[in-house]
């Protein structure tokens, strides 16, 4: 904000060029100064719109849901067996949505985490080939996507980019590469027995679908790293950190939060989703290819956008970034219920993020109502 | 008016203070005194360069030549965190407030309360439940009353969102108190409840710096003015009516002290 010129006698009318104007205005003949009075009834109705648009993502989902439910053949689409099929296909991005949320929520972007999957694929495939070493397959698997995010964060940091875009397309690009170097370009079949598990595996235990259970073991996968991102996010001093960078970088310098290790470190985690999706990818195909993971990060990050995350930093839970991984497994597996050409489903996807988007325009048009109601009521 | 409260020592003191942005000079060897108990006002015209010295005492810029002194003896703020540990706290004209964060969370950025203490900071467990009652007792002593602590800011007018930013920085303070234009966005009764906050500070032996373009705020609560002029201190006069005329010449550039 630049100074106002300063002339000690103009009066203070007319000294209104400041991003309150409203404010200054309205507030001139308030009551009560600096107090804030409860809002009236207006404000309530404004207040409760914004509270559904914030469950958006839910109820879209859930339309869906009961649209596949009527329109199915039999009703399929609710069958425990089909419903295992969605849980395990999404599961995969549903993972590297939570990564890809925490880098959003900080106003970045991880361009690369479709070759970090990629290479995950291939890296924990050979290994396994070649060392048998179920130990070894996993434990540098996950190694490989830690680092892959450590480097988009330091190059990110330390290069002082103004945005991740270019750093993160460009480890895209060598990740990519990577993975067909490292599988000299085709898949390799057999992975470790355990990743074949929670990556293709259902729960016998669990009723519903006879002998062969329904439930997908990576659905606990996805369960557990959604509960580790929540305590980051919503527990720890770390995620506060998170939301602050993206709430306001500036602020959040003047205010002591460490900036520079916050943003490497939602790099990091991406990159470990990433590595995570790369292992359920390859458990559930028993195999690993160089271009699993290829296209995926516009999965990801239209995920987290459907889910109410917002580029513009800070906007963005954990719940409604699985919503809106679901929601692209649901529109997958409905299209193909209804027996669609499989291609639709780009179609179907573009149109609910732009869903998602105007939704966002939607709340942000009542947010600015609520605020001039409130400095009207002040 | 509170000569009486002033010690002997400086609660800050800035001398020589020389910051070059390039081949612009921002601040010229600017001294300034800050006693306890005192409001100073900082005085000039568009570019004089009081944003720059205030971000400079508040440790987000750093001086190119001169020193800080706190309590008597030299330090050096090389931090926005150290400039707080040392008592300094800033408000700043765009508030650095921010607006996905509730109030609470706003007034303990940077600051949160989380434990255990031999956990690295960042993996530390928030006292969400502390925070928040500590929030609601520092605004009832401020007498300032939010109608839901669990809003994001964002949903806050530009008076709310004035009165949270001020009250942080008063609630945490020990020193020193800088406030950049903090009525610049306010309406008449809004702005004379900040100014009552500066008074409170003030009775509670804070020194403060105010850095304001309303010769008639600066009237009411500093003791003393700065004027600053293309990043040089041009003139310093008690903010009594008398030298009202004077501070506003110097403040145009009618004339110079030097």
């Amino acid at each position: 904000m630049p100074d106002r010129p300063t002339s000690p006698t103009v009066p203070r009318s007319v000294r209104t060029d400041s991003p309150a104007v409203a404010d200054a205005e309205t507030e001139a003949g308030a009551v009560e100064p600096v107090t804030v009075l409860p809002a009236g009834g207006d404000s309530r109705v404004i207040r409760s719109v914004l509270l559904a648009l914030k469950g958006g993502p839910l109820f879209i989902l859930g339309l869906l849901v009961v649209i596949l439910w009527i329109t199915t053949e039999d009703h399929v689409f609710l069958t425990f067996g089909n419903i295992g099929n969605v849980l395990e296909q999404s599961a995969g991005v549903c993972v590297i949505a939570l990564g890809q949320l925490l880098v959003i929520l900080t106003r970045g972007i991880d361009l690369s985490i479709g070759s970090n999957v990629s290479l995950g694929c291939v890296v924990c495939t050979v290994l396994f080939r070649d060392t048998q070493s179920t130990l070894l397959a996993i434990g540098v698997t996950l190694l490989a996507g830690l680092a892959m995010g450590a480097v988009n964060g330091i190059i990110l940091v330390k290069g002082r980019l103004p945005h991740p875009f270019i750093a993160t397309l460009a480890t895209l690009s060598i990740g990519a590469g990577l993975a067909l170097y490292i599988a000299s370009g085709s898949t390799i079949i057999g992975a470790p027995d355990i990743v074949n598990r929670f990556g293709g595996g259902r729960i016998v235990q669990i009723p519903g679908a006879g002998s062969i259970g329904w439930f997908p073991y990576a659905a606990l996968v996805v369960v557990a790293f959604a509960i580790l991102c929540w305590v980051v996010l919503r527990k720890l001093l770390w995620g506060r950190w998170i939301y602050a960078v993206g709430g306001s970088p500036e602020a959040a310098v003047r205010t002591g939060v460490p900036v520079k290790g916050v943003l490497i470190s939602v790099y990091v985690l991406s990159g470990l989703s990433g590595a995570i999706g790369a292992l359920l990818f390859v458990g559930a195909a028993d195999a690993g290819s160089p271009f699993t993971g290829a296209g995926m990060e516009l999965n990801a990050i239209a995920a987290v956008i459907i889910g109410g995350g917002s580029f513009l930093g800070g906007r963005g839970n954990v719940t409604n970034a699985l919503t809106g991984a679901l929601i692209l497994g649901v529109i997958h597996n409905g299209l193909n219920l209804l027996g669609f050409n499989p291609n639709w489903q780009y179609i179907a996807t573009g149109i609910v993020v732009i869903l998602a988007v105007e939704l966002d325009v939607v709340r942000a048009h009542f947010e600015n109502r609520f605020r001039s109601l409130q400095a009207r009521l002040a | 008016m509170s000569a009486t409260r002033m010690t002997d020592t400086p609660v800050l003191s800035v001398r020589g203070a020389t910051k070059l942005f390039g081949a612009v000079v921002a601040l010229d060897d600017v001294d300034l005194d800050v006693h306890a108990g005192e409001v100073l006002a900082l005085l000039g015209d568009n570019g004089a360069g009081k944003s720059t010295l205030v971000k400079c005492i508040s440790g987000v810029h750093r001086l190119d030549r001169g020193e800080i002194w706190i309590d008597g003896a030299p330090v050096h703020l090389s931090s926005a965190t150290q400039a707080r540990e040392n008592g300094i706290e800033t408000v700043y004209q765009d508030l650095a407030l921010f607006d996905n964060l509730n109030p609470t969370a706003n007034f303990f950025a940077g600051r949160e309360l989380a434990g255990p203490s031999w956990l690295p900071r960042g993996l530390r467990w928030l006292d969400q439940r502390g925070m928040r009652a500590r929030t609601q007792q520092l605004l009832d002593r401020l007498q300032v009353r939010l109608p839901d602590f669990d809003a994001d800011v964002a949903l806050m007018s530009g008076g709310q969102r004035q009165a949270i930013a001020v009250a942080r920085a008063v609630a945490f303070s020990s020193k020193l108190v800088m406030l950049d234009e903090p009525t610049a966005a306010l309406g008449l009764r809004e702005s004379a409840k900040v100014l009552e906050l500066v008074r409170r500070l003030r009775d509670d032996g804070v020194a403060v710096i105010l850095i304001s373009h309303s010769m008639d705020h600066v009237m009411e609560v500093a003791d003393r003015g700065i004027v600053l002029r293309r990043g040089r201190k041009i003139g310093e006069a008690a903010a009594t009516p008398e030298n009202q005329q004077q501070l506003v010449s110097w403040i145009v550039g009618a004339q110079s002290a030097a």
